[in-house]
């Protein structure tokens, strides 16, 4: 009876659990040699210091605070406001005929130069500070008429540019909390380009004309620039008394105000120059810079974001790539292959439980070392005055989840390289010239924005996508680069770049693994 | 002195390895270099940037061949054990250690040499309207860069000597090795304070060191050409003496 038992108990490991024994041998080795137990402990502790350090590091303690929007996001809301508050519903229309950009091109040297978001229209925003809700109709430099409200929304309307042969008649119409706008050429047929609700305008609103500037990019960098705009036709109908400010241009109501100028999101004036508006008969001239947009990393530089708190994911990928490699070649160093192969004839059994366990456990260590490092990072950046672009709370999770299988993944594609080569020099380099080499290159300041992008595309590194957590806007010109933290892939489509580059050298590390003597 | 050199050169020369990595050293490093000189966007008036610094864009790639060369060097022999023969010949440790330092030395200043001066020269051909002032080494600057790197890569490869004789093994030696020269840099550029950034970037090897290559916007560098070169052999220094003295006191 017992020998019975005990038969079919060995008959059974040798037969069905074989993987299994495998896999408990594998773990067993790794469990049991001090030095990679310590190696991935490091690399969990390496995410946590960084992120002490990167939140610690920075003080923004007493600087003005970030303006947000309505949905909680940062925003840029600085630009020369002409206004008056104007109560209940009406309509109000204007004709914008020239509007013409500046860009410094050396200290105190101003040129003519096309800003191709410079904005010049009409604006019923809800008060004059920061952040506060609106909807605006407004030509553009380079890209016809747009509609825009709440920051993040826009339409396009009629395209072409603006000049005094062909002006450009924009109108609003505030009926409760909708806006709609319309665009025309003639001033009889107008083109409806948008109706937006707006809520929160309050029943007295500020209502009026605009000019925004946002900062040129070029070069891998931005700089200040401005605008001057001019207006004429400014009439008024419907609730708002129905006024021709045309004809009676002693009428004063109208007050200039630069709207955000000292805030974190506004780049300036070239030359400490400032906005202004000058008023003849029918005429007005506005010139302004700013904009009114959400905030991007190039408008808001002193903004921080999750990737920069996990920036110890390089030092943290270098400690797994290590271990990852050592736990192959180790084997071949000290002939324990031998024993291996002859305990499991069938190799690629070997290589597949190792790569399970390594994933497995580096996998582990960086999801406990992410899961402290990233509220710890947060609240100690937040409590130095820090403005963080805010993240979701299913894109943190992501962003934790992925660097702890971005680590995984790379410790497997390290595994891998180590079975092919045998040699943990060779490996070890490899991977990491592959993985973090990439991110070394994007920072050199004159590499081409397409470059950094391929590289970010094709390179195992392109797994750092899963980190980005700031999103891009079409409407606001930026430099969306990695460097930047806006990456070319999605987040989980740059992971895959990385398991395909695991998944291929698994199968020729399988293949060799069969072909060659050990 | 002279045998442990011998036996040292006697090592380097007789196993393959090496010399494929110099040759892989050469060429990845002239290969990145005309790759990025190929990609900038160059006008008459120059390519947004530093010319000469362009051109020795591929020192980041090949410094790590250069370490991979380096840290087997030592670490190599404690894999196969060969440390033990190599100190029954020459019982006194430091000159064995002094004559590995020089061997490498002596390759290394060789291979980086052949690297810069290829890179120069490619950047010349792949730029042809701008190959002067900035890429002719009779411009001060530019032979001031070009010297500079080739130091740096031979002050690299004793850096990594020192780490891989202090933890006496490849892969660990080349991890610490990479993580110390390119990890410190992305560190900075993340780090949020304008004055801890330039800290970072003063003492990291790798961002002080290449501060040599920088021709133009000096004022404007976190630390000047040879203070950064010496920041980096401060380093290699350090790192000699620290495996220097662990080599003498531990068994092997």
């Amino acid at each position: 009876m017992t020998i019975a038992r005990r038969l079919s108990r060995s008959g059974r490991r040798a037969g069905g659990n074989s993987f299994a024994r495998v896999l408990h041998a594998e773990w067993t080795k790794f469990r049991t040699v001090r030095r990679w137990v310590s190696g991935m402990a490091a690399a969990a502790l390496t995410l946590v210091l960084f992120a002490l350090l990167a939140g610690a590091s920075s003080n923004q303690q007493g600087s003005p605070p970030v303006p947000t929007g309505p949905d909680g996001g940062p925003v840029t809301d600085s630009f020369y406001f002409v206004h008056r508050p104007l109560a209940g519903d009406g309509s109000v229309t204007v004709s914008v005929s020239a509007l013409d950009s500046s860009i410094p091109k050396g200290p105190g040297d101003l040129r003519p130069g096309i800003v191709p978001w410079a904005k010049a229209g009409l604006v019923i925003k809800a008060s004059t500070r920061q952040g506060s809700p609106y909807a605006a109709i407004m030509a553009t430099a380079s890209h016809g008429v747009r509609m825009q409200d709440s920051y993040v929304n826009d339409t396009a309307g009629p395209p072409g540019p603006v000049s005094p042969t062909s002006p450009r008649r924009l109108r609003l119409d505030r009926s409760g909390e909708t806006i709609t706008g319309h665009a025309s050429t003639d001033g009889t047929t107008w083109t409806e380009v948008g109706s937006v609700r707006v809520s929160g305008l309050g029943s007295t609103a500020q209502v009026g004309l605009f000019v925004a500037s946002p900062p040129a990019v070029g070069g891998g960098g931005t700089s200040v620039s401005v605008s001057t705009a001019t207006f004429t036709d400014l009439r008024t109908h419907g609730g708002w008394a129905a006024d021709d400010w045309a004809a009676d241009p002693s009428g004063d109501t109208w007050t200039g105000t630069q709207v955000g100028a000292e805030s974190p999101t506004f780049a300036g004036y070239p030359d400490n120059g400032s906005g202004s508006v000058t008023r003849s008969d029918a005429r007005f001239t506005l010139t302004g810079a700013g904009d009114i947009a959400p905030a991007v990393r190039d408008s808001l530089p002193t903004g921080g974001h999750l990737r920069d708190i996990l920036t110890g994911t390089f030092a943290a990928l270098i400690a797994v790539i290590v271990v990852g490699t050592l736990f192959v070649t180790e084997e071949y160093r000290t002939r324990m292959i031998h024993v291996t192969l002859a305990a499991s004839p069938r190799r690629s059994r070997v290589l597949v439980a190792k790569a399970m366990v390594l994933w497995s456990v580096t996998f582990a260590a960086g999801l406990v070392g992410a899961v402290l490092a990233a509220p710890l990072g947060e609240r100690l950046a937040r409590g130095n005055g820090v403005y963080l672009f805010p993240v979701s709370f299913a894109s943190e999770l992501r962003v934790t989840v992925g660097t702890a299988a971005l680590l995984a993944t790379a410790s497997v594609l390290a595994l891998c390289v180590g079975s092919v080569l045998r040699r943990s020099a060779g490996a070890v380099t490899t991977v990491v010239v592959a993985m973090v080499l990439p991110y070394v290159l994007i920072a050199v300041p004159f590499m081409p924005a397409s470059v950094s992008t391929a590289v970010a595309t094709v390179t195992p590194g392109a797994a750092f996508a899963v980190q980005q957590t700031l999103v891009p806007y079409a409407q606001v010109a930026s430099n969306y680069t990695p460097y930047y933290g806006y990456y070319p892939l999605g987040p989980w489509s740059g992971l895959a770049v990385l398991a395909g580059y695991a998944v291929a050298s698994l199968t020729v590390a399988v293949v060799l693994l069969n072909r060659r003597d050990a | 002195m002279r045998g442990a050199l011998h036996a040292e050169w006697t090592k380097m020369r007789t196993v393959t390895g090496p010399l494929w990595l110099l040759l892989g050293a050469v060429t990845s490093t002239v290969a990145l270099s005309t790759v990025a000189a190929s990609v900038v966007h160059c006008t008459a008036e120059g390519c947004g940037g530093d010319t000469t610094r362009l051109a020795l864009t591929g020192v980041y790639l090949g410094q790590a061949l250069v370490v991979i060369l380096a840290v087997p060097c030592i670490s190599g022999e404690y894999g196969t054990g060969m440390i033990r023969t190599t100190l029954t010949a020459v019982p006194r440790r430091a000159t064995a250690f002094a004559a590995k330092a020089l061997t490498l030395t002596g390759v290394l200043a060789v291979a980086a040499t052949l690297a810069v001066l290829g890179s120069l020269l490619a950047a010349r051909l792949t730029l042809p309207g701008l190959a002067d002032p900035a890429l002719s080494l009779s411009n001060g600057p530019t032979l001031r860069a070009a010297c500079g790197t080739i130091l740096y890569l031979i002050l690299i490869g004793l850096l990594s000597l020192g780490i891989a004789t202090a933890v006496r093994d490849s892969a660990t030696g080349i991890g610490v090795t990479l993580g110390l020269l390119y990890v410190v840099p992305l560190v900075a550029q993340t780090v949020g304070a304008p004055d801890w950034q330039h800290l970072l970037q003063k003492i990291a090897p790798m961002s002080a060191g290449l501060a040599v290559q920088a021709t133009t916007g000096l004022s404007a560098l976190p630390i000047g050409p040879w203070a950064g070169l010496a920041v980096t052999a401060g380093w290699a220094a350090a790192a000699l003496v620290l495996g220097g003295l662990l080599l003498h006191i531990r068994d092997v």
